[in-house]
């Protein structure tokens, strides 16, 4: 089926997320939609589902205007979607949530589930995807309810197939799978549209690529185009894919965590045994795929975790058991993996945010009583000095990008006198110009000789900031690795294969 | 491919660790030193008679006569022996089962009883009978609840709902003379409150506990001020609503202790095991039920397989109205005969507390209505046999049940995932 976007505009009050944007996607082709995080990407494939209604423009399949007042028009429309935060219900089961707004019943409106699970196994033979059909969705790893969103979307013979960001979640090998899919989809006849801002994806499987910025069309590359030009491209200027950093000149080893356990409410083990230390002046990335105990790691470093067991000292000093004031104190730098929701608060102003975590004590506060002449004076010395783009130091830090956002959390964190600095997701849905300003920082301040944590699951971000890396899979450590190791060897580690002839 | 490793779900590949809970234990060793001190060492002489059938039963049951003392001393040392025991499971990290709880409550009641019918004779049959009627207004307004909540929008308003349906089926009835119509009048009074509720909440996007609370008082104010003005004008005409007679089921009302407890009931009690029955079947068995819990659970979900999300949540607060509102015609139509102010006492919010001690499930949140009727009509029962048991405790009886039943047994438990959250749309 043939899908032309014609002239769509979609605006949020006085933001305008799509201009004019005009877009074909042919029968049986993968286009690709490439655009930075707010380009209007995820914009542009809302309104084409119906979730949204433009303000202006068209929707044609095979040149026939449609009008969709619902996701449900769009679906019989034959336009299917996976969505980037999965749209299935968590407590049902795959063949519940295949069959959910267009259920077949028997007696008495009983639910013919059997016709559900029979559906379930059929798509997934034809795919090969080994699915459950009475597995509860909760349960699944991200990649299987990946396959239940594409499930989903094939049952109601969806002829245009939307994939918006589906790699985020993905490990290497899964990404290479969901590549193969779409690649038999497209045989099949099925149109893709591909949306994403990763460019090794988009070279890989595209057969045409749609740059959009700042909620316009700025231009089509073909898939040969380098990594660089699509950059170019996407960010509207030379950008530096590269990270400049010296070689690491680690000293001692500062961090030292020994046989570390979080334990859960559950009582699962979400970090098992994990030994690793970190030096000073050197960069450790702990790469993985999402929910494998990284975020639990770094929790416990910081106290936050109520179950820990094993030893963490911080030269020499022990950590564990502390609360996280202490640990604060003695040094340790921060940034959650969610700003809006554990870094920033939202409804306070820039300068309040920059004092969050220096509430008791001098300089910040004296007697009780807040120096607000002092903290305004902070808070513009950091607003100019890490770059963050607001009105006034007033402005609430929920009204910011999502770059400047990260910008604020990185100015209070680093404006303490550290010892260990903690990031977690660092650069997650920022724009390229914050992703360069947010890595340089975190080199300076390795080369300021402090030992620094990075949490990512993004491997181009691995790759390009990690002095050594540690990849953790379910709770444990894989192994550890040199900064240079071939993204191959790491993507079999984030899948739990600690290859032979790897130095841990 | 690695399809044998993804089919494998993480959660269930990680290593488990134990972790200690002492919750059972302190909570029984606290009941079994209340048990000690009420039951033994201030323990009562004679025997307490248990009456397990009515003269007026086709099968005579014989009455038990336990020795008081004997009977409390011997239960007490079961109540230290389980006590005992979950001690042990919990210094072993293992989880204190949930029959172990109840085999405790039983035994606890049991030697209550035993203690507070000294010398006198408790009818069971009686006791189980009221026990289930006082239930029905707590079910009727469980099951309104469960609906309510299971689509999204939190229902405070349920007390509202049943002083609604007991106002207004109190008078359409007595004005008609028609005690169907009555019922009918309950349904739209609950359905009216409801509107309020799913209209405030679901398109002006208030606080949904802070409607349910003010609707409560707006109904309980409304039918004050109405009963003083209208209903007390001409009490004949007004508030004299005919009411639904016992029907004794034949056969089935026969069966030993079960029978005269079920079948010899109002019409009302009858349609209650048939809607109970029904929610539970419908909620999850149709596609009613499958769409309401994916609105409940993934409003955005929902609405992306083409469920129109806050449609489905007005149509069906509006049902839950019509069940809770047909429950209030309980009070008026079933058992008290006519319309007093705030006779609902306080029913709704301990149905509210079925809801959660019930899980959100229809079945689990009937049984925890029974139980808390249970906590009531003891009440009603040792009051009425004149036991030892000073009436003020009594009367705190049910809401003791209630809060020991909420937070000790259930503690924090998982509801519908987007219960309390409107629904908004870009």
């Amino acid at each position: 089926m043939k899908l032309e976007l014609r002239g769509i505009t979609k605006r949020f009050g006085s933001l305008v997320a799509n201009d004019h944007i005009d877009l074909v996607i042919q029968p049986g082709e993968i286009h690709c939609l490439l655009g930075e995080n707010g380009a209007g990407k995820s914009t542009l494939m809302n309104v084409l589902y119906g979730l949204y209604q433009a303000e202006e423009g068209d929707v044609l399949l095979d040149d026939v205007v449609q009008h969709f007042a619902g996701p449900g028009d769009a679906m019989r429309a034959g336009i299917g979607m996976v969505h980037q935060h999965f749209m299935l219900i968590p407590v049902f089961t795959v063949a519940e949530n295949v069959m959910l707004g267009h259920e077949q019943t028997g007696v008495a409106g009983k639910l013919d589930l059997d016709a559900a699970r029979a559906k379930v196994r059929e798509i997934s033979a034809r795919f090969g995807f080994h699915v459950d059909p009475d597995a509860l969705v909760g349960d699944l790893p991200v990649g299987v309810q990946q396959r239940v969103e594409i499930i989903k979307a094939l049952s109601r013979d969806a002829q245009v197939l939307v994939f918006d960001e589906p790699t985020a979640v993905l490990t290497p090998q899964e990404t290479d799978e969901l590549m193969t899919i779409m690649r038999q989809l497209r045989s099949e006849g099925t149109s893709i549209v591909f949306i994403t801002h990763k460019l090794r994806e988009v070279r890989e499987v595209a057969d045409r690529i749609t740059v959009i910025r700042l909620g316009k069309v700025v231009g089509e590359a073909s898939p040969t185009a380098s990594n660089s030009e699509l950059a170019a491209l996407m960010v509207g200027r030379a950008v530096e894919l590269t990270v400049h950093k010296e070689t690491a000149r680690p000293g001692a080893a500062s961090l030292v965590v020994r046989n570390l356990d979080v334990i859960d409410p559950l009582g699962l083990k979400v970090v098992n045994n994990v030994s690793f230390e970190v030096h000073e002046g050197e960069i450790l990335a702990i790469a993985g795929v999402q929910g494998n105990g990284q975020t639990e790691l770094t929790e416990a470093i910081l106290g936050l975790q109520p179950r820990v067991t094993g030893d963490i000292t911080l030269n020499g000093e022990k950590l564990t058991g502390l609360s996280v004031r202490k640990i604060l104190n003695a040094g340790v730098g921060f940034v959650p993996e969610d700003r809006t929701e554990d870094g920033l608060v939202g409804e306070f102003t820039i300068a309040e945010n920059l004092m969050l975590d220096r509430s008791d004590a001098p300089p910040f506060v004296r007697r009780g009583n807040l120096q607000l002449g002092y903290l305004a004076e902070f808070a513009q010395e950091k607003k100019d000095e890490f770059d963050i783009r607001a009105q006034s130091i007033t402005t609430m830090a929920g009204r910011l990008s999502g770059g400047n956002q990260q910008k604020v959390v990185l100015a209070r964190e680093l404006s303490r006198d550290l010892k260990l600095f903690v990031a977690s997701q660092p650069t997650r849905g920022i724009d390229v110009g914050s992703i360069e300003f947010v890595h340089k920082r975190m080199v300076e301040t390795r080369d300021a000789g402090i030992p620094v944590i990075v949490v990512s699951t993004e491997l181009d971000e691995v790759v390009a900031l990690a002095d050594r890396i540690a990849v953790m899979y379910r709770g444990s450590i894989v192994g550890i690795v040199p900064g240079n190791t071939p993204r191959d060897i790491l993507g079999l580690m984030m899948a739990g294969e600690n290859p032979t002839g790897v130095a841990a | 491919m690695t399809t044998t490793t993804a089919e494998e779900s993480v959660s269930a590949s990680l290593e488990t660790a134990t972790i200690k809970s002492w919750k059972a234990p302190i909570a029984y060793a606290i009941f079994t030193l209340i048990a000690i001190v009420l039951f033994v060492v201030n323990g009562r002489d004679g025997s307490s008679r248990f009456r397990l059938s009515s003269e007026a039963d086709l099968i005579q049951l014989p009455v038990i006569d336990a020795p008081t003392r004997l009977t409390c001393v011997v239960v007490v040392v079961l109540l230290l022996a389980i006590t005992a025991y979950a001690t042990w499971l919990s210094s072993q990290a293992k989880r204190v089962p949930l029959w172990l709880t109840i085999i405790f409550a039983a035994a606890f009641m049991w030697a209550f009883l035993t203690w507070a019918a000294a010398g006198e004779s408790i009818p069971i049959t009686g006791l189980l009978l009221g026990t289930v009627a006082l239930s029905a207004p707590l079910i009727f307004g469980a099951l309104g609840g469960v609906i309510s909540e299971r689509v999204g929008v939190v229902n405070v308003a349920i007390e509202g709902q049943l002083l609604a349906g007991a106002f207004l089926s109190a008078f359409v009835a007595s004005v008609t003379g028609n005690p169907w119509v009555g019922l009918i009048a309950a349904m739209v009074a609950g359905v009216l409150v409801s509107f309020l509720l799913a209209a405030f909440s679901i398109k002006y996007l208030v606080d949904q506990v802070i409607v349910g609370v003010v609707l409560n008082v707006l109904v309980a104010g409304l039918t004050s001020f109405l009963y003083t003005t209208v209903l007390t004008s001409n009490t004949p005409l007004f508030n004299s609503p005919p009411r639904f007679p016992r029907i004794s089921i034949p056969i089935l009302s026969e069966i030993p202790i079960l029978g005269p407890v079920l079948f010899r009931q109002t019409v009302i009690i009858y349609f209650m095991y048939v809607a109970v029955i029904v929610v539970w079947w419908a909620l999850f068995h149709t596609k009613w039920g499958l769409r309401l819990r994916a609105v409940g659970e993934h409003p955005q979900a929902a609405d992306t397989v083409g469920i129109k999300v806050n449609a489905t949540r007005f149509w069906n607060v509006a049902l839950a109205g019509a069940i809770a509102g047909f429950g209030g015609a309980y009070f008026t139509l079933g058992s008290v005969g006519g319309f007093t102010k705030e006779m609902t006492a306080g029913a709704g919010f301990i149905a509210l507390a079925a809801v959660i001690f019930g899980r959100w499930d229809p079945i689990r949140a009937t049984l925890a209505a029974l139980l808390f009727g249970f906590a009531t009509n003891l009440q009603n029962v040792l009051g009425a046999i004149g036991s030892g048991v000073p009436s003020e405790f009594l009367l705190m009886l049910p809401y003791v049940v209630t809060i020991f039943a909420v937070a000790g047994l259930v503690g924090y438990v998982r509801g519908p995932a987007a219960s309390g959250k409107p629904y908004i749309k870009a």
